[in-house]
């Protein structure tokens, strides 16, 4: 299975027929005709694209703008038979095109009606040489899948390039850090956590404690069903990075499951400054935070 | 005893080939503990240059401390070399420490003993491999270790 | 690179500059130990806002200094840990159990008042 790579390579092997350095010439040649015939060959592509109600999200100048840089993209590939400012290109092209909604199935087209219209005007020329136009189709041939192929991957890694930022972005829109009082923040999570999610959170809530100064914070866990072993550990390991930033944390909301999680991990329930829910956790915090009047010999120290 | 050769090795989930990067690579040779203090900053340099989040900035530096150190420690020489890596369209930082030292004669006890279990002893590779997005290290008695890691932007 | 150390009345303050190497920091342990007996100091305060990354003898050095400081009768605080280096550091199991740590220095200042039961001018954790 061929696939793009990022390395710079060059053209597939010769078949049993066409030497390679006939090839090399033949591409030449091909080069030669697809630069003459620049003007007829781009207007051609651009009208079918049209015809084919590809690109719909775009203008006509768009189009065209679009496809002379294609185009062109094209015929250095090969030429040169490297596909690196091809496969930058084509990057380049999907990070504009894929905000405008442009579809795989689209680009993916596109491409394949180029090599429609180049293969047809290579018939057009040669069609009187039938030996000639074989070798000529020959050497076209892997070169046209070759460049398909790059460029229909390039919008692929681009578009899941795009969808991980977006969820990246929506991920952060959904864990906020909430400051109730001075000095003290709480951490509602609910839901799902994958590891990701985890990692977010984490250097948000530690981001926030530098921002907000915090001295406490209240993680609450109500909302979360189950935890893995791995994110479990992965809280162990946001209170310990949350002291280091001076505050405290309370966890508040630990099912029996969660509590039965972090035992399993090693880690030492009587350790963890946690409160069976949210409200009295709260309270803790501003115990801690000398909200209310405590006598001095019962207060907790902050090592 | 038989020279033994270990390998461990995890993808986490990123599909590679092999582990030279593609694009430039910096060599840091590991002589002295100045050289630790170059490494890290040459590798979050990289790191920064790529694009990296602050985080995963200060991630790439702190694995690379501690693999020099490490090549100090136990193998008194070696060398770092840090460089970009693509794959799938994505592209990362790769971490190769590798020294020509006594070797690991227990890789999976190793891959076991981190900081927080031992104190202050051991290598913290378990540490480094939570701090990656992958990891593989190469050990044998009597020829060296080779640790590869990487971690994607 | 030499660590800056001052005095403020009881307490010393070191402030790092910069990325440090491991003779930095030996040279810092052995400073403090040094100027502590010499003033008498109650307290320390280690700012590590400009440090690069927490690696493991960075960690055991902080916890060296502690321990050392504590001999001779006062208390340490490490301040200024940055999100991204506390992060990576509770990744590769550096914890620093043992060593008391604060936000900054204002933070930093106020835990050694209270610990030392100093109350005059600066609000502290109980005072509100």
């Amino acid at each position: 299975m061929k696939r793009a790579q990022s390395q710079v390579s060059k053209l597939p092997p010769t078949t049993a027929q066409t030497t390679s350095g006939e090839i090399a010439f033949l591409l030449r040649e091909l080069v030669a005709h697809l630069r003459q015939n620049r003007t007829q060959l781009r207007e051609e592509w651009a009208r079918r694209i049209t015809e084919a109600r590809l690109l719909t999200a775009m203008t006509k100048e768009e189009v065209f703008a679009e496809a002379t840089s294609v185009y062109d993209n094209y015929v250095e590939a090969l030429e040169t038979g490297t596909f690196e400012a091809l496969q930058s290109y084509s990057r380049n092209l999907s990070e504009r095109i894929i905000p405008r909604g442009v579809q795989t199935d689209e680009v993916v087209g596109i491409v394949l009606l180029l090599r429609d219209v180049l293969a047809r005007s290579l018939f057009a020329r040669y069609h009187a040489d039938f030996d000639k136009l074989n070798r000529i189709l020959d050497a076209y041939e892997p070169a046209a899948n070759r460049i398909a192929i790059t460029v229909a991957v390039g919008f692929v890694q681009e578009r899941e390039r795009t969808i991980r930022e977006q969820q990246e972005a929506i991920r952060e829109l959904s864990t906020p850090v909430l400051q109730v009082r001075e000095r003290l923040l709480i951490l509602p999570i609910i839901g799902v956590i994958d590891p990701q999610r985890a990692r977010q959170l984490t250097e948000q809530l530690l981001h926030g404690i530098r921002t907000n100064r915090a001295r406490v914070v209240v993680i609450d866990i109500t909302g979360v069903a189950a935890m893995d072993s791995n994110v479990a550990n992965h809280l162990v390991l946001t209170v310990e990075a949350s002291r280091l930033l001076g505050a405290t944390v309370i966890v508040t909301g630990l099912s029996p499951e969660i509590a039965q999680t972090l035992v399993n991990i090693g880690v030492d329930l009587t350790k963890m400054n946690t409160v069976g829910d949210l409200q009295g956790g709260i309270e803790e915090a501003e115990r801690l935070l000398g909200y209310k009047v405590v006598p001095a010999a019962k207060t907790e120290q902050q090592t | 005893m038989p020279a033994k050769r270990r390998k461990r090795g995890d993808g986490k989930g990123v599909a590679e080939r092999e582990f030279a990067p593609s694009g430039e690579e910096l060599r840091i040779p590991i002589l002295s503990a100045e050289d630790i203090l170059s490494a890290r900053l040459k590798g979050r340099a990289l790191a920064h240059r790529l694009g990296l989040t602050g985080s995963n900035q200060t991630i790439v530096a702190t694995a690379i401390s501690e693999l020099a150190r490490n090549i100090l420690q136990y193998a008194r020489r070696g060398e770092v070399l840090v460089g970009i890596v693509e794959s799938n369209g994505r592209t990362g930082i790769s971490v190769v420490a590798r020294d020509d030292g006594p070797g690991i004669p227990n890789v999976d006890r190793a891959l076991q003993i981190g900081f927080s279990t031992s104190g202050s002893l051991g290598m913290g590779l378990p540490g480094v491999r939570r701090l990656m997005d992958s990891f593989r290290i190469e050990s044998r008695t009597g020829k060296g270790t080779t640790v590869m890691v990487r971690k994607w932007k | 690179m030499e660590v800056p150390i001052l005095k403020q009345g009881p307490y010393l303050i070191a402030s790092v500059q910069s990325a440090l190497t491991d003779a930095d920091l030996l040279q810092l342990r052995d400073a403090l130990i040094d100027k502590v007996g010499r003033f008498r100091s109650l307290g320390v305060i280690v700012d590590v806002t400009a440090l690069d990354v927490m690696d493991s003898f960075a960690s055991r050095m902080l916890r060296d200094i502690t321990h050392m400081i504590r001999l001779r009768g006062a208390d340490t605080v490490i301040v200024g840990i940055q999100p991204e280096v506390a992060f990576a550091m509770v990744q590769l199991g550096l914890t620093l159990e043992g060593v008391a740590t604060a936000l900054d220095l204002e933070e930093g200042l106020a835990f050694l008042d209270k610990k030392l039961g100093k109350n005059a001018g600066r609000p502290g954790l109980l005072t509100g």
